[in-house]
């Protein structure tokens, strides 16, 4: 049992300061910052490739930043080795070793780890500490104790190529927690398991976390794991941690329509704060919670589909008329897809509206949450290559050149969502590109695109496109603003 | 064309292939047990060759000296070639497919180029005494790639969390690599360095170029066949170094299929 004064003293147990890190010149983490409590279970929420596990590998010590600095327990480990860091991992594939049987590889840490055993005087009298690995007996005891704690209590003698996936899994589990480390990191640790065995799990760890006190930091994909194990997640993409916090608070009051959609079934809208607590969607103004973002700004929203109430036509309730596409009968609710001045909602309520019937539409103050608008233009530095040419994004865009920029300026391109066409083919575009993400902004797909030179770019569709796929860039010439920009060292890319 | 008839010839050409192969082999083997002067005689049945083979001191001489070859430069080789396919290996996919090319190179390379590479390398670099160390040196660098080969599928089959797995659990570098990789490449390791050393025992074309004073059997045989024509105990001497090398590739092969099924299991 640690005192309740080391409690305190090392309230952050990790600290991750201004984090990043690059492989071959691309930025995988950008700029990360993160603050552990001892004893929290975090979660690293994120779609593949958003830079999540290799947060967590740096952690581990497996990769080093490119730039910043990881404390644990207020000291600089970021250039300790993974082998002197008392933090263990649990591997997405658990990484188990063959040649050894489960009780060999449970105890294969302890056999390495040496401990402190009193001091000694060395030839000049001073005190060295003296140092010794754990008896036969002491491993025997540890290994069994943490067989027990995952429930593979028989299973020392076994060979663990013979053990089913989840055993594999609790294998790996009990090798990591028997060295009692400071900190767990999880890999996606229950990503090769099947659903129902990935329940139990769930719920082990959970429980186990409690019991040890021992904090965890999990990574995965599945937002649904996320929910309900964790103490606080931090929602990546891009490198960037989008918004950290509660669960709750994550679901309800979710920072941008990336963390709305990402987290939970969501309606996200773009729409108008008039004033304070009054905001125009859909072509009616409702009433809400949220203040500060100043007058007519423009806004993306959410409302979730527990928080949209229905009304039959006659009962005259409600803010929005609309009609029933579609309902699904989910088990202790109907999903109904109802559109409404031209946005297809999607709504959960215990009542089922036949499709085709025509309903009213209401939604409370509190079950709006306005969301800062992520980026409301594309903005890239460029330079005029011709006289109705500019040069960004690592292609050549025609533009309205109207002010006379000579070639060789260096130029601020804005480029309206609006304005950029995808196209199936990518040899019809200008540039290529692959889809990053489709997001549903209730009458439109506001789609994301990585450009090849590692930039990307947003653009809002009718159609919705595939994640992943290739397609190519177009801009409507007449919609490109290009604006002289002075050289300065940091220049908006 | 029946097919009773097509079926018959496909069979009668791989026949005749097979005796193409292996009919000179068998004669060979055939008269290493007759001591009759001229081949195609035949003088009864006798292990006097065999027993000529054991008593010749310059034969034995020549054995011992092939065999320390052997020993020495595959060892050398599999240690190398085994550090060298994990550096491949982890290299980024570009440098990994350069280090790969490399490899084969020498591999490929038509051995007499090689020989006379070294030849070369040795007259210009006087401090490497041509003898034993030439040789051991021109021996690991031809039976490397082979290591390699082995080891690196190896590699692609482990786990790629292995080895920081290790370190993870606070096992050094060092240390990771003894207890836990070593483990899983043994098999590789084995396979390797039995390609190694059966290709180091029956070179002829490099060491013939490099081995200064040490005469080798493959020198030795050529030494004599081009001084005093084809001696009936060479006949011997011959048939001793096919089963000696058909041994190893048996050991060889049945350790590949050992593993082929392990690794089967442990899908």
């Amino acid at each position: 049992m640690e005192s309740k004064t080391t409690h305190e003293k090392f309230d952050k147990i990790i600290e991750v300061k201004s984090v990043t890190k690059m492989f071959d010149g691309v930025t995988v983490v950008d700029d990360i910052s993160l603050s552990i409590k001892r004893g929290e279970f975090v979660t690293l929420l994120g779609p593949s490739g958003c830079g999540k596990t290799t947060l967590l590998r740096m952690i581990a010590g497996f990769e080093a930043p490119t730039k910043g600095q990881i404390f644990l327990e207020k000291q600089d480990v970021t250039a300790v080795p993974p082998h002197k860091r008392p933090i263990n991992t649990v591997f997405q594939k658990y990484a188990l070793f063959p040649h050894l049987n489960v009780f060999n590889n449970v105890a294969f840490g302890l056999k390495m780890k040496e401990i402190p055993n009193g001091v000694k005087k060395n030839r000049r009298g001073e005190d060295v500490p003296v140092f010794r690995h754990y008896t036969k007996a002491e491993i025997k005891e540890k290994v069994e104790r943490a067989l027990a704690l995952v429930n593979l209590a028989d299973y020392g003698h076994r060979d663990v190529n013979s053990l089913s996936g989840g055993q594999q899994q609790r294998v790996a589990i009990a090798r990591a927690l028997v060295l009692e480390p400071k900190v767990l990191l999880l890999d996606e640790p229950l990503g090769a398991l099947d659903l129902k065995m990935r329940k139990d799990m769930q719920v082990e760890l959970t429980a186990m976390h409690r019991n040890l006190g021992i904090t965890f930091v999990y990574v995965t994909h599945d937002q649904e794991e996320a929910l309900t194990m964790s103490d606080n997640i931090a929602v990546i993409k891009d490198g960037v941690i989008q918004q950290y916090g509660s669960p709750k608070k994550i679901y309800d009051e979710p920072a941008n329509a990336f963390v709305a959609d990402f987290i939970g079934e969501s309606n996200i809208l773009s729409g108008t704060m008039n004033e304070d607590f009054k905001v125009t969607f859909c072509g009616e103004t409702f009433a809400c919670l949220d203040k500060g973002f100043g007058k007519n700004a423009p806004v993306d929203l959410v409302v979730r589909p527990e928080d949209i109430d229905v009304y039959p036509l006659h009962k005259n309730k409600g803010t929005l008329e609309g009609e029933v596409l579609t309902s699904v009968f989910k088990g202790t609710y109907y999903e109904m897809n109802i559109v409404a001045n031209d946005y297809e909602f999607t709504v959960q309520n215990t009542d089922e509206f036949t499709p085709g019937s025509r309903v009213r539409l209401g939604i409370d103050p509190d079950g709006i949450h306005i969301m800062k608008k992520l980026r409301t233009v594309n903005e890239y530095a460029g330079e005029v290559s011709g006289e109705t040419t500019v040069d960004f994004l690592g292609g050549t865009f025609e533009f309205v050149n109207s002010e006379q920029l000579e070639k060789g300026t260096p130029v601020r391109v804005l480029v309206p969502f609006g304005a950029v066409e995808l196209t199936d083919d990518e040899e019809d575009g200008v540039i290529g590109g692959s889809v990053a993400q489709s997001l549903y902004k209730g009458s439109y797909y506001q789609v994301q695109v990585y450009t090849d030179d590692d930039n990307d770019i947003y653009t809002d569709t009718s159609d919705e496109w595939d994640n992943d796929d290739r397609v190519g860039i177009r801009i409507a010439p007449e919609k490109i603003v290009v604006e002289k920009r002075e050289e300065t060292a940091d220049e908006t890319v | 064309m029946n097919s009773k008839l097509k079926k018959a010839l496909a069979r009668s050409f791989v026949y005749l292939m097979l005796a193409v192969t292996y009919v000179p082999i068998l004669v060979l083997v055939v008269y290493s047990f007759t001591d009759a002067k001229v081949m195609g005689m035949w003088n009864g049945f006798t292990f006097d060759l065999y027993a000529k083979v054991f008593t010749d001191t310059e034969i034995l001489e020549a054995v011992r000296n092939s065999l320390i070859l052997a020993v020495v430069a595959s060892t050398i080789a599999t240690f190398f070639g085994t550090v060298s396919a994990v550096g491949i290996f982890y290299m980024r996919s570009w440098q990994r497919k350069y280090m790969d090319f490399l490899t084969k190179i020498t591999m490929i390379n038509a051995e007499i180029v090689t020989g006379i590479a070294f030849l070369l390398l040795f007259v210009l670099v006087r401090f490497i005494p041509t003898g034993w160390p030439s040789l051991v040196l021109a021996h690991v660098f031809i039976t490397m790639p082979y290591v390699i080969m082995s080891v690196l599928p190896r590699l692609g089959q482990l786990n790629p969390n292995l080895y920081e797995a290790g370190l993870d659990l606070g096992a050094g570098p060092m240390k990771t690599l003894w207890k836990v990789m070593l483990p899983q490449l043994l098999p590789a390791m084995i396979s390797g360095f039995a390609l190694a050393f059966t290709l180091s025992l029956d070179d002829f074309v490099v060491t013939k170029f490099v081995n200064g004073s040490v005469p080798t059997i493959s020198t030795y045989l050529y030494n004599k066949l081009t001084k005093k024509g084809v001696q009936p105990v060479l006949r011997a001497l011959s048939s001793l170094i096919f089963f000696v090398v058909l041994a190893i590739l048996v050991v060889i092969n049945i350790l590949s299929r050992r593993r082929a099924k392990a690794a089967g299991n442990v899908k």
